[in-house]
């Protein structure tokens, strides 16, 4: 522990603060805007007030987007945990079958094409088999687009996991299944929530897509948030940026938070 | 856990023809038989890549086996998965279930066989009791030290009442003194659950204290099954001498049925050995087996004898180690008691003798 070191320490940590705050900070700007008594997008504000919040909560179209919004990305998360947890344990399996490369590569592709590109073509066939503007369809193609976070968090946690507790299971009596629930998936639960974590997340803040996928009746809010910025001159989109901003920070926070917590606990 | 120690307890199980290929390489195993009695504790031994884990595997479901059968108590299992075939298993880094305690470990083959609340919590505290942990059953694994945490293992792979008991080199994980010490209580419960062992090790000194009997395992074939006085005293082969214990070779041409003949040296065979017919064949003598002469010494009747230099005495308390560089170029290690070899000092001539039916005669 020479002195160096520390200085070194401390160097790297004012450099880690910088890059931060730059990528940041404009973010944070939507903050005191949300809190704004004019209606106006003036910084800093000149006087105070909830009075966008109020009408977040309360303005239908806000309300509907909001809830659309939670109900589609509470689907995903539930629906693309499940099958990225599949897909990632035979991914890890040490058995190797045919096209394993290939399947990795496509069930990875949505991290790696452009979302607009995707957008497109998941508008193209949507179209045609009428998912356009349903609930079925924003799943669906928000569940693609959060399966590789899912697989990414459950290998993971897969690697540090001694695929040979299945062997002793078995040989203990445990069907595949029995061993799956009681031996495997408590031990990589905590992989599986923060991928349904970030699936979550992923589906709340999802816009492109969205935006070809919505009707005048199903719209989420990212879909509402934009509209709202092109068309008119509402603070309410700052509240409404603060709020989304506030849950995916605390969502993503949580896991490391609980895990810090029952470490010291130990 | 209630059966005598002499009940039948056992299964027995018969390897035919067991095979595993992976690929184009080298069969792992290739083509093995064994039979093992019920109750019986027999060991796999070998060196690693030699097949032994590979075939405990097929015995317990984990590795398909390419061809052969697999016999418990009669029924061929070779085609059930490892969940049915009611086989205790142990393994060498426990496989303990991490995020259950140590009595969760134990009630967990109980409760897959729907066993009632009342009875698991019975056979749970009287398994802790048969490793001698019983006050330990609350904690998890990782409160556990290595060798309490391959008992609880153990406690898990018997507390089903299975018939055969496989275990993965078990101790091989842990220090010397605690492998002793786990040594004695593997004998002690194959003694009080009368089951069959099966045990998986490459060290040499555990099969020779543990087994009943000993399968040698080289190079995906068994050379030799017996007792450990049967492979130590009349090994079959050179890998069999070679891998257990110490051994001075001699290989050379079986002349005539009674003597080999080699470079430099020409000695007699014991009675019998000619069997293995002519040909290159080697001999092995154990080191405890020869005795240091001096040359003014008279040549014992019925001793081979071979002349050479002593090059180096080793005092180890209970018995010297002599090392002699045979003129015919050999160099041979001799094991005498303490006190005998007093008067050998290094660059004194001997002769190195060992009654002739003391070397065994095996194929090269």
């Amino acid at each position: 522990m020479g002195e160096n070191e520390l200085r070194g320490g401390i160097g790297l940590r004012l450099l880690a603060a910088l890059v931060g705050a730059v990528l940041v900070a404009p973010t944070l700007v939507v903050i005191p805007l949300s809190f704004t008594g004019r209606a106006s997008f003036a910084f800093p504000p000149e006087s105070w007030s909830l009075r966008w919040y109020e009408n977040f909560f309360t303005d239908p179209g806000w309300r509907d987007a909001l809830l659309t919004s939670l109900r589609i990305a509470l689907l995903v998360a539930v629906v693309a945990s499940a099958l990225g947890t599949c897909a990632a344990l035979a991914l890890n399996n040490s058995g190797r079958f045919r096209g394993k490369g290939l399947v990795n590569g496509l069930l990875m592709a949505p991290m790696i094409v452009p979302q607009i590109v995707a957008a497109i073509g998941v508008y193209a066939v949507f179209l045609v088999w009428g998912l356009t503007g349903t609930t079925a369809g924003f799943v669906l193609a928000h569940t693609a687009l959060a399966i590789p976070f899912v697989i990414v968090a459950v290998s993971a946690v897969l690697r540090g996991y001694d695929r040979r507790l299945e062997q002793a299971a078995a040989s203990l009596g445990a069907r595949p299944f029995t061993t799956f629930t009681r031996v495997t998936l408590p031990l990589i639960l905590p992989g599986v929530l923060s991928g349904a974590v970030f699936a979550f997340v992923t589906s709340l803040d999802e816009v492109v897509v969205a935006l070809y996928l919505q009707s005048p009746e199903l719209h989420t809010l990212p879909v509402k948030m934009f509209s709202s910025v092109t068309v008119e001159t509402d603070p309410t989109i700052a509240a409404a940026s603060t709020l989304v901003l506030v849950v995916t920070t605390a969502l993503i926070l949580l896991p490391q938070l609980v895990r810090r917590s029952s470490k010291e606990a130990r | 856990m209630t059966r005598t120690a002499r009940d039948p307890g056992g299964a027995a199980v018969r390897l035919t023809a067991l095979t595993k290929r992976y690929g184009s390489a080298p069969a792992a195993v290739d083509g093995i038989d064994l039979e093992i009695a019920a109750g019986e504790f027999m060991t796999l031994l070998g060196p690693s890549g030699s097949g032994k884990t590979t075939t405990l595997s097929m015995i317990a479901g984990f590795t398909r086996a390419t061809s052969g059968s697999i016999e418990v108590d009669g029924y061929d299992v070779a085609g059930l998965p490892p969940y049915k075939r009611d086989l205790g298993v142990v393994f060498q880094h426990y496989a303990l279930f991490p995020h259950m305690t140590a009595a969760q470990n134990i009630a967990f083959p109980l409760r897959q066989r729907k066993v009632g609340k009342a009875e698991i919590a019975a056979r749970v505290a009287e398994a802790l009791e048969l490793v001698q942990l019983g006050a330990m059953g609350d904690r998890l694994p990782r409160q556990l030290s290595g060798g309490q945490q391959q008992r609880v293992a153990l406690a898990r792979a018997v507390v089903f009442n299975p018939r055969v008991l496989l275990m993965d080199e078990p101790l091989g994980a842990l220090d010397k003194k605690l492998r002793e010490q786990l040594q004695g209580e593997i004998a002690r419960m194959h003694r009080e659950l009368g089951i069959t062992f099966v045990f998986v090790t490459h060290d040499q000194e555990e099969a020779l204290a543990l087994s009943d009997r000993i399968a040698v395992f080289n190079e995906g074939r068994i050379d030799q099954v017996g007792s450990a006085r049967d492979l130590y005293e009349r090994p079959a082969t050179l890998f069999v001498a070679r891998f257990l214990g110490e051994s001075n070779v001699l290989t050379g041409k079986v002349t005539d049925p009674a003597t080999i003949e080699g470079p430099g040296f020409r000695v007699a065979l014991p009675r019998g050995a000619s069997s293995a017919g002519s040909g290159t064949a080697s001999v092995v003598i154990r080191p405890e087996r020869l005795t240091v002469l001096p040359l003014s010494t008279p040549v014992p009747a019925g001793h081979n004898t071979l002349e050479g230099t002593v090059s180096g005495l080793t005092y180890l308390g209970a018995y010297s180690t002599v090392t002699v560089e045979l003129d015919c170029g050999l160099r041979f290690t001799v094991r005498e008691p303490a006190g005998a070899s007093g008067e050998v000092t290094p660059g004194t001539p001997v002769r190195v003798a060992w009654p002739v039916e003391q070397g065994v005669l095996v194929s090269s």
